[in-house]
């Protein structure tokens, strides 16, 4: 979010006053280790995210996530706990921001707040792995075949499309050390995607848009042919349907342009 | 037709009850439907199965686990454990089995699989608390370029970095130190990483 998904935090804090909530930082946050530390060292990645729980405890609110990973973590850190204690370590729920953004509450104000329908914009929600999985650790119900992004994307008016690889991995824990893989298994995203005739992904995961987005020229190289499949952050979208002055900025900083495509859908 | 040599395994239970001991997954309940393997997005880079994972962890068979390129290409993605039809956390064993390889020092199929995690943690400590993904990427690609100096991927790597950069999505600081720096410490003391 300081770094590589500024762009994501940029929109976050840009949507979130429009639908009157008030997001604070939880102070003092630190890293959950994210997979690495799973695969290193099985103590390392609960106390890390423990940490933050404790934090989320003082802090006394709701706690809402944008990352995937540091989601799955915490969700995981609060069940060690429960197990270990027997009792719920924090008397407030932790959130995915896809899933709290889009209770009825707040597609209701969004729907009245769309300004410029996204209308003919042919999109796949990409939601990736652990936002959803497993679901004993996210307690989601819906986590083979989510549709809270589609939702989302028919309140906003744009054409979201049906397709079987929306909690397919992208490989991020490996995007480092094996890019190959990840290329391997970015493509079948792109190919899968087009074949269901989408134009774009919209995602709620910085990982999942930074293998998607940044992969895709070296990928077209590869593959010798070129790709155009723009990777938006949900909450771009939001901003977008609704307005707001900044959506051009946030959009400018991906390396796969969505500009163009969003003015020749009259969008932009 | 390639017929694959068998060879007979003499079955232990160590690994097992071990499993079972220190992470309370049960690889007995497993009753080899596959559905573990037929989910996995990676097996096209795997030399061993996901449920040949599991079958191979009922006998016993550590040496052959832990020098295995599948618990290092695993992607976490945690789709095996989320479908398997008896509650085996399949990709947990991966984690188990990734952390005992270094335990017990055994030759790891994919170092820079296990660097790329180790540097990953190093630099959240180094920093105290959150990663600079800056010098995370600039660190391994230096141990990368030592193994295999590669001028295309040097190339590569130095075009994203300035996509990335003219975009604002690289910080090139440090990033904040956080006032619970003290406890990360003693968070990375205690597990013995």
């Amino acid at each position: 979010m300081e770094g590589t998904a500024a762009d994501y935090a940029a929109s976050i804090a840009g949507v979130s006053p429009l639908l009157d909530l008030e997001l604070a930082e939880l102070e003092d946050w630190s890293c959950c280790g994210a997979s690495a530390a799973h695969s290193l060292s099985h103590r390392l990645s609960y106390e890390l995210p423990a940490r933050n729980l404790g934090l989320a405890k003082k802090a006394g609110l709701d706690v809402v996530v944008p990352c995937a990973l540091c989601f799955n973590r915490l969700k995981a850190a609060e069940k060690e706990a429960e197990k270990e204690t027997g009792q719920t370590p924090l008397d407030k729920k932790i959130w995915d921001l896809l899933d709290f953004l889009t209770q009825p509450s707040f597609l209701q104000t969004l729907a009245k707040k769309v300004r410029r329908p996204l209308k003919g914009l042919k999109a796949v929600g990409y939601y990736g792995c652990l936002a959803s999985r497993p679901p004993a650790i996210t307690d989601k119900l819906d986590y083979e075949n989510p549709q809270n992004m589609e939702k989302l994307l028919t309140v906003l008016q744009a054409e979201p499309l049906d397709w079987s690889y929306k909690t397919d991995c992208c490989g991020a824990g490996l995007t480092l050390a094996r890019p190959d893989l990840v290329d391997t298994l970015v493509r079948r995203l792109y190919d899968r995607a087009l074949a269901a005739g989408a134009e774009c992904f919209v995602v709620s995961c910085q990982m999942c848009q930074a293998n998607l987005d940044m992969s895709q020229e070296r990928i077209s190289k590869q593959a010798g042919k070129k790709y155009y499949l723009p990777v938006f952050y949900f909450t771009e979208l939001m901003g977008l349907a609704m307005g707001h002055t900044d959506t051009a900025k946030w959009l400018s900083r991906h390396l796969v342009d969505p500009r163009p495509l969003l003015q020749k859908r009259g969008l932009l | 037709m390639n017929i694959p040599q068998m060879q007979p395994l003499m079955p232990a239970t160590h690994l097992a009850s071990r499993l079972a001991e220190t992470t309370a997954i049960s690889v007995s309940a497993c009753y080899q439907c596959k559905k573990c393997s037929a989910g996995c997005p990676l097996t096209f880079a795997m030399d061993l199965l996901p449920d040949q994972v599991i079958r191979l962890a009922l006998l016993g068979q550590m040496e052959r686990l832990l020098g295995s390129r599948t618990i290092w290409v695993c992607a976490s993605c945690v789709t095996c454990t989320t479908r398997c039809p008896n509650g085996i956390d399949i990709a947990g064993v991966m984690d188990w089995l990734k952390e005992e390889a270094l335990k017990q020092k055994a030759a790891v199929d994919q170092p820079e699989v296990a660097t790329a995690h180790r540097f990953f943690l190093e630099s959240i400590r180094k920093a105290g608390g959150r990663l600079s993904e800056m010098a995370l990427m600039q660190r391994f690609l230096i141990y990368k370029l030592r193994r295999q100096p590669n001028l295309k991927e040097l190339l590569d790597n130095a075009k994203l970095g300035l996509a990335l950069f003219k975009r604002r999505r690289l910080r090139l600081g440090r990033p904040p130190v956080i006032k619970g720096k003290g406890e990360i410490q003693s968070i990375f003391q205690r597990a013995g990483v």
